[in-house]
């Protein structure tokens, strides 16, 4: 089931009423969200993803603007009619009921021609159990099991009824680490195995990275891109994105573009054909730096942290927006520690260059 | 454990609470239990120099069960225990549904919760005479004949003509209906206000869980709030069976110190109703009652709890 948004608007109404306090927490979202597809709401709170989930579930209205559910009009459709799944944030399991109770609940609520028999709810609650794998947990209370256990009953709630859309607010944000990895790995199984249209949403950009198809980044109310994780990665729109995906996070430095030449501080580190020249914001991965004893770029040297496959040099640089300069680069690198400064080749497809005024992207050739 | 050294500093503490239960709860306990087993026991008798003395024994009990005269012991009994069944499950049920509504509306929701809560601050007795003369039908023969209680005259609107709830000649029905009315009434206001407080405390996305999944609004009720609300239903249960077993002083607001519509006195005493009597005159009978009713409600709340710790989810 495809989902289509358009011109989603949300605006939450002033709590005051001599100060105008409007809040626009979604502003004219348009997306197509293909069948089948598990998609990323990425943003960091306040930025209204929750809000758009909400407002796809039915709990509440948008402000203005339409929700289609492949061709039906669902925008004015009371929430227990849509069909969707949803798996809150705190997971919302009725305390008093079984796991077994709880993901027959919704099956019961069915009414009309839906209506099942015993034996029927009974067969699709342990095919949702089993699906999310506690079919052996069925008579345990939510109060007796772990988060990550929990978090599947929830899951399985909300799909044992079939839903047309998945709806998964932070589903992840209450499990430790460990777990999250575990747990991520599983509701893309889950999703693949069920080929349901699966939407959530998280701030965790890793999270969104590594299991969707694609991202959707929003920051207040706006959506800033959309695509494939590693496009969007790749081939940022603006610096609040460049800086929103990745860990460790991108380096940003004050620059200047001069006769096809980008400089930082002194140095003019890499060639940038058909810029204008001007004052920008450069960002540039981690992984995106060349040690390079000829190098072009020098950066006074911190520290140097191997991790293994890979090794981390800490730097300082006059131009950074922050502190230290972090660059990941390859194991067999040769960094000479005794020496104060360490220099480096950039990477030209890892380096982004932003208006300074309304931080969008400059395209440049990439050699 | 305290060191024995300063023990007596936790007793110091303790004291003025002790002192004091000692004084009021304890001392008026153990006498209580001492007249209900001295036969005959009264404090007239009690006074005099010249009395032999009281044997011990049952006397006391068995005459309160076995007396049948007017205003007899079983059938305060008989008029308490059906008061507590009609009026316990029947209040209950109102207070949970008024609670539900009450938070289910946002607008006007205080000033309706403080109307609800009104007759909780009002006098019981004058509550009882507002209510009498709401019931009241009196048409000739009286002094001033035709003054008629506003429910007959809606009843008469309807068509079903005047009921004699009350007054001389009244059935023991009407007057039954009456004191229900009354208590229930009188008992809303404190079931209304921990029902709803335990509302407000159950977690709204139960709710919004239940609505996604299209849950109907009876099987929201039934399913989700009533379990949930669980813990402080049993309370509410358990203090109006203990409350209900007291009833008293509304049964004086309605019908007087006499306790029955006129011509048929004490047809509607509870067993405090006859505990205050006996206790003018006959303080080993009345201490026996008291036994005897503190004995019913102990094991009336026993099974209130037992069954509540079947059915309550923590």
């Amino acid at each position: 089931m495809k989902v289509v948004l358009q011109n989603l608007t949300k605006v939450f109404p002033s709590r005051n009423k001599k100060v105008n306090e409007e809040v626009v927490a979604v502003n004219d979202f348009t997306f197509t969200i293909p069948d089948g597809k598990l998609i990323g709401l990425l943003g960091p709170s306040g930025c209204g993803k929750s809000t758009t989930l909400y407002m796809i579930s039915g709990l509440q209205k948008p402000t203005s603007g339409q929700i289609f559910f492949g061709d039906d009009d669902v925008t004015e459709l009371p929430t227990e009619n849509r069909g969707v799944g949803l798996v809150f944030q705190n997971y919302a399991l009725y305390p008093h009921m079984t796991v077994r109770q709880n993901i027959l609940f919704p099956l019961q609520n069915l009414k009309g021609a839906d209506k099942m028999s015993k034996n029927e709810m009974l067969e699709r609650a342990y095919y949702a159990a089993k699906l999310v794998q506690i079919e052996d947990l069925m008579d345990r209370k939510p109060g007796e099991m772990s988060g990550g256990q929990q978090q599947r009953v929830a899951i399985a709630r909300a799909l044992v009824k079939m839903p047309r859309v998945l709806l998964l607010d932070e589903p992840l944000s209450n499990l430790d680490a460990r777990l999250r990895l575990q747990t991520r790995e599983e509701i893309r199984r889950i999703q693949r195995e069920t080929g349901i249209t699966t939407i959530f949403v998280t701030h965790d950009q890793e999270e969104a990275m590594s299991i969707s198809d694609m991202i959707v980044v929003m920051k207040l109310g706006v959506v800033q891109q959309i695509g494939a994780p590693q496009e969007v990665y790749d081939n940022p729109l603006n610096l609040f994105v460049a800086k929103f995906l990745g860990t460790p996070p991108i380096n940003v430095f004050d620059g200047k573009v001069e006769g096809g030449k980008l400089y930082i501080g002194e140095d003019a580190v890499l060639d940038v054909p058909g810029v204008e020249d001007q004052e920008v914001t450069v960002g540039i991965r981690p992984e995106g730096f060349i040690v390079d004893e000829n190098g072009p770029m020098h950066c006074k040297l911190n520290s140097v942290e191997v991790m293994g496959r890979d090794v981390s040099i800490v730097s300082e640089n006059p131009a950074a927006q922050s502190p230290v300069v972090r660059s990941i680069v390859d194991a067999d690198s040769k960094v000479d520690t005794s020496k104060e400064t360490v220099s480096y080749t950039l990477k030209a497809h890892k380096v982004f260059i932003f208006n300074k005024e309304t931080e969008e992207r400059i395209e440049f050739e990439v050699k | 454990m305290v060191d024995s050294k300063h023990q007596w500093k936790a007793w110091l503490y303790l004291s003025p609470a002790i002192v004091l239960l000692l004084i009021f709860t304890v001392w008026p306990i153990y006498n209580t239990i001492k007249m209900s087993l001295l036969e005959g026991y009264n404090t007239m008798a009690a006074s005099n120099p010249l009395h032999p003395g009281f044997s011990f024994g049952f006397y006391n009990y068995t005459y309160v069960l076995q007396y049948d005269g007017i205003g007899n012991f079983v059938n305060c009994l008989k008029n308490t225990v059906l008061l507590c069944i009609l009026t316990v499950p029947i209040s209950t049920i109102l207070a949970l549904l008024i609670a539900v509504a009450l938070n289910s509306i946002k607008r006007l929701q205080k000033l309706l919760q403080t109307i609800f809560f009104m007759p909780y601050v009002t006098n019981s007795i004058a509550i009882g005479m507002v209510f009498a003369a709401m019931f009241n039908m009196i048409i000739g023969g009286s002094t001033r004949p035709d003054s008629v209680g506003i429910i007959n005259n809606v009843l008469e609107f309807f068509g079903i003509g005047y009921i004699n709830w009350t007054n001389a000649g009244s059935e023991y029905w009407a007057n039954i209906v009456v004191m229900v009315v009354y208590i229930v009434w009188n008992a809303l206001p404190f079931k209304i206000l921990i029902l709803l407080g335990g509302l407000q405390s159950i977690n709204k996305q139960y709710y919004e869980a239940a609505r996604v999944d299209g849950t109907p609004r009876w099987r929201v009720l039934t399913k989700i709030t009533v379990p949930l609300l669980s813990p402080m239903l049993a309370y509410v249960v358990i203090t109006g069976f203990i409350g209900g077993f007291k009833e008293y002083s509304s049964i004086v607001g309605i019908f007087g110190d006499k306790l029955g519509p006129t011509g048929n006195p004490y047809s509607l005493d509870t067993m405090v109703g006859f505990i205050y009597r006996s206790l003018s005159t006959q303080e080993g009978n009345a201490s026996a009652a008291a036994l005897i009713l503190f004995g019913i409600i102990f094991v009336v709340t026993m099974v209130n709890l037992y069954v509540s710790k079947k059915k309550t989810y923590y």
